[in-house]
């Protein structure tokens, strides 16, 4: 007769055998028996968010920064339903999660009893998979499963939904490996074939404009994989640019990087996607903030996709050759094979690409980040820009909000390692960024974790100032305030005749009082005069701190490209409005 | 400039009727999956047929007849290839010659003697059988490609066709092979 365990104890087991070591959470009802059981398990620490949406994106942020699978643990009903959000936005981003949530007794599921939702069928478009455990001895196996799920292929979240009274039932433990392998039939793990890796290759040979678009798949693939992006783009010698999602995986401020691409990508960036001969695109997946109008989207291209996920091919963009494979093994097998028949490659090759990089430099010199600066109130862009200048020697973690300051965060924070940097891409979840600095600072003590935010974002999840107080986690929170929802207010200018409909927040708290409330460190600053020295304290300060940045309210992100358009029409800014003084134009 | 955010839709792509045939893991939910991701994608079902057809390994074959863009079907057949519980997805077009397609469908029928000779006579091409037989009505079953059954519900209203049920179209590879 086999040990029998209760199921709290076997998903502590599971959690255990996964090598888990925080748990992002918060109790209720129908998940009390779990939270009982989390006594005997010291190597596991449980983090008490103060909403379940905090846990989600808390566990985002530990899961992105670390590379390991974030663990959320939360209670039926409401519980479960505040969840959403989160796996929604890790859905988006390939965020590995495991949710285990807690519900009603099997005998009471579908009498709409307390605190009773339909959490599998709420959570199946947002999760990878999910399970209902209706059997104890299923429990284990699940879990495992669970855990192969999120972390396999393109990674994401997986919800498993416990009944209470199976987390009291007895039932064996098995720890089982590799149950998901065989059904995937290797699929995602093939490793390319010498035909497709010579015809990657050729393409190459034949280009004399190409560009390498690269995006989250580099960073998901790991560490490893940003280092061999640099080899690769070393030895071809080829301009790069970045998704959102990709920055940090090549060095951001390497002279063969153009910048980021996009919506609010730069002038050099955008032009050379719709100009190139050949595009390399690297673990992204021609999402519309990208691409623009699809049909206009670079016409005069060969298009390589390499992604990890089948379905990511061809869903948007046609392309020339299509690579299903991980980043790290694709780039392994082409570099090996590349060098193998092209030994001089980059010094050969650099007649045939130098009109493409005076071309390049013709862009480039538009300075299409540039921004008219003031000497009176601070121009969000100069905040980043500073913040930038005095934490770049440090080993610093940025996550974000949703907006303009996040926009302004990707053009002027220059990233230089991968896992430094975690926004919501996908969804464009506001209030992710708070939570998301927790989690980081919990996966890397000791490092600075700044959250570039907006006022009206951050008040969203505001309330998860208080998880990190009470966990002594010196995040600092860096508010770009200009007490607008800013991208908001910007469409509306571009885009609905200046109507600023409820785009202003009339009663803002203040916030360096909010932040004494709390427990932590408010600052404010008011002027570009006092932003260094603000700046610098805040760094200092060995507690989470609210930074009250004051902002010019009109302030608008560019450059941009409106709807509808190709890459080669972007409106650079607001030139035709304002006069520019030389003094205060910074060149970036 | 476009009074939106996003792009406008461009060209759409010619459309294609498409069988599209999954094996999957008869487990709770499974076809709420497979349902969940046709709408919540915004692709078209325009028939489903379901059930068991390996009781050991409790394997469930579905038949989903579908129209979209070659572009769409192949995003429905990588994106059902991607769920947990799906084996293998086939995919046939509507006009393949090496594909059989069969749907059933049961109709009730009111009226005389004679009327139903003449909806036997109407029928007599797809296979009839009289399920059910009264002084005042019948049910009758009919197999047969869906616009023949289309066709025949029409053709039968006028002799007192009051009830039809259809099962959703199912389909097989002629000759020795199997889908793949």
């Amino acid at each position: 007769m086999p040990k029998l365990f209760t199921g709290a104890e076997i998903v502590f087991k599971a959690l255990e055998d996964q090598k888990v070591e925080y748990i992002f959470g918060y109790p209720g009802g129908a998940v009390l028996p779990i939270y009982d059981e989390l006594k005997n398990h010291k190597s596991i620490k449980h983090i008490l968010a103060r909403h379940e949406q905090g846990a989600g994106h808390a566990a985002e942020g530990y899961a992105r920064s670390s590379g390991k699978t974030g663990i959320i643990l939360v209670t039926s009903g409401p519980g479960a339903t505040n969840a959403v959000t989160a796996l929604t936005d890790a859905y988006m981003d390939s965020v590995p999660l495991v949710c285990i949530s807690g519900q009603v007794p099997t005998h009471l599921i579908g009498t709409d009893a307390f605190q009773e939702c339909d959490t599998t069928g709420i959570t199946r478009p947002c999760t990878k998979h999910n399970w209902l455990v209706k059997d104890v001895n299923k429990l284990a196996e699940t879990l495992h499963l669970a855990f192969e799920v999120a972390s396999t292929g393109r990674p994401g979240p997986v919800l498993v939904d416990i009944p209470k009274d199976i987390q009291f039932k007895k039932g064996i433990y098995k720890f089982i490996k590799g149950k998901l392998k065989n059904k995937l039939n290797g699929k995602a793990l093939i490793k390319p074939s010498k035909k497709v890796l010579d015809q990657f290759i050729e393409m190459i040979k034949n280009s004399s404009k190409p560009i390498i678009y690269t995006g989250g798949g580099v960073i998901n693939s790991g560490p490893e994989a940003s280092e061999l992006l640099k080899e690769f783009v070393n030895i071809t010698g080829f301009p790069i640019t970045s998704t959102l999602q990709g920055l940090g995986a090549y060095p951001g401020d390497d002279p063969q990087f153009l910048g980021m691409l996009g919506m609010h990508g730069t002038f050099e960036a955008n032009n050379a996607m719709h100009d190139c001969d050949l595009m390399i695109n690297i673990g992204a997946r021609f999402d519309d903030r990208i691409t623009g109008k699809v049909d206009k989207f670079s016409p005069y291209s060969k298009k390589i996709h390499v992604d990890i996920d089948p379905s990511s091919i061809g869903k948007n963009i046609k392309v020339d050759l299509a690579i299903v494979s991980d980043v790290k093994e694709l780039l392994k097998g082409l570099i090996k094979r590349f060098k193998e028949k092209n030994k001089n490659f980059l010094q050969s090759n650099k007649g045939k690409t130098a009109k493409w990089w005076e071309q390049i430099s013709k862009w480039k010199e538009k300075k299409s980040l540039n921004f008219i600066n003031s000497n009176k109130v601070i121009k969000p862009q100069h905040a980043v820009q500073r913040l930038y200048e005095l934490t770049k020697n440090k080993d610093t973690y940025i996550t974000t909000e949703v907006g303009q300051h996040q926009m302004w965060a990707a053009q002027h924070y220059k990233f230089n390692k991968p896992n430094r940097w975690m926004t919501s891409g996908g969804l464009g979840t506001m209030g992710y960024g708070l939570p998301a600095a927790v989690g980081v600072q919990i996966a890397h003590p000791g490092k600075l974790v700044i959250d570039i935010a907006g006022e009206a974002s951050v008040l969203m999840t505001m309330q998860e100032m208080s998880t990190a107080v009470q966990y002594r986690l010196p995040i600092k929170i860096f508010i770009l305030n200009n007490e607008y929802m800013g991208m908001v207010r910007q469409w509306q200018e571009l885009l609905h005749e200046k109507n600023y409909s409820e785009s202003y927040t009339a009663a803002l708290p203040d916030f360096v009082k909010l932040a004494d409330s709390y427990g932590c460190v408010g600052i404010r600053a008011k002027t570009p005069d006092e932003l260094d020295s603000k700046i610098k304290e805040m760094i200092e300060v060995d507690k989470p701190v609210i930074f009250d940045c004051v902002v010019d309210k009109a302030e608008n992100c560019f450059p941009m490209i409106p709807s509808g358009k190709p890459h080669n029409q972007m409106i650079l800014g607001p030139e035709e409005e304002e006069e520019i003084s030389d003094e205060g134009k910074i060149l970036v | 400039m476009a009074k939106s955010a996003y792009s406008s839709p461009g060209k759409l792509g010619k459309l294609e009727r498409h069988i599209i045939v999954v094996w999957v893991d008869n487990e709770a939910g499974v076809l709420a999956r497979i349902a969940g991701l046709f709408s919540g994608r915004g692709y078209n079902i325009e028939s489903l047929a379901v059930a068991e057809v390996d009781k050991k390994k409790h394997i469930s074959r579905i038949t989903i007849v579908t129209l979209g863009t070659p572009q769409v079907i192949e995003q429905i057949k990588l994106q059902l290839k991607k769920l947990i519980p799906v084996h293998k997805v086939a995919d046939f077009k509507r006009n393949d010659k090496e594909i059989l397609f069969r749907e059933l469908a049961l109709f009730k029928i009111l009226g005389s003697q004679k009327k139903m000779s003449k909806v036997k006579k109407i029928c007599k091409n797809y296979n009839p059988v009289i399920l059910d037989k009264s002084k005042k009505s019948c049910v009758i079953q009919v197999t047969a490609l869906r616009r023949e059954i289309d066709k025949l519900a029409l053709d039968l209203k006028p002799y007192g066709l009051i009830s039809t049920s259809r099962t959703g179209a199912v389909a097989m590879t002629r000759g020795a092979k199997i889908f793949n």
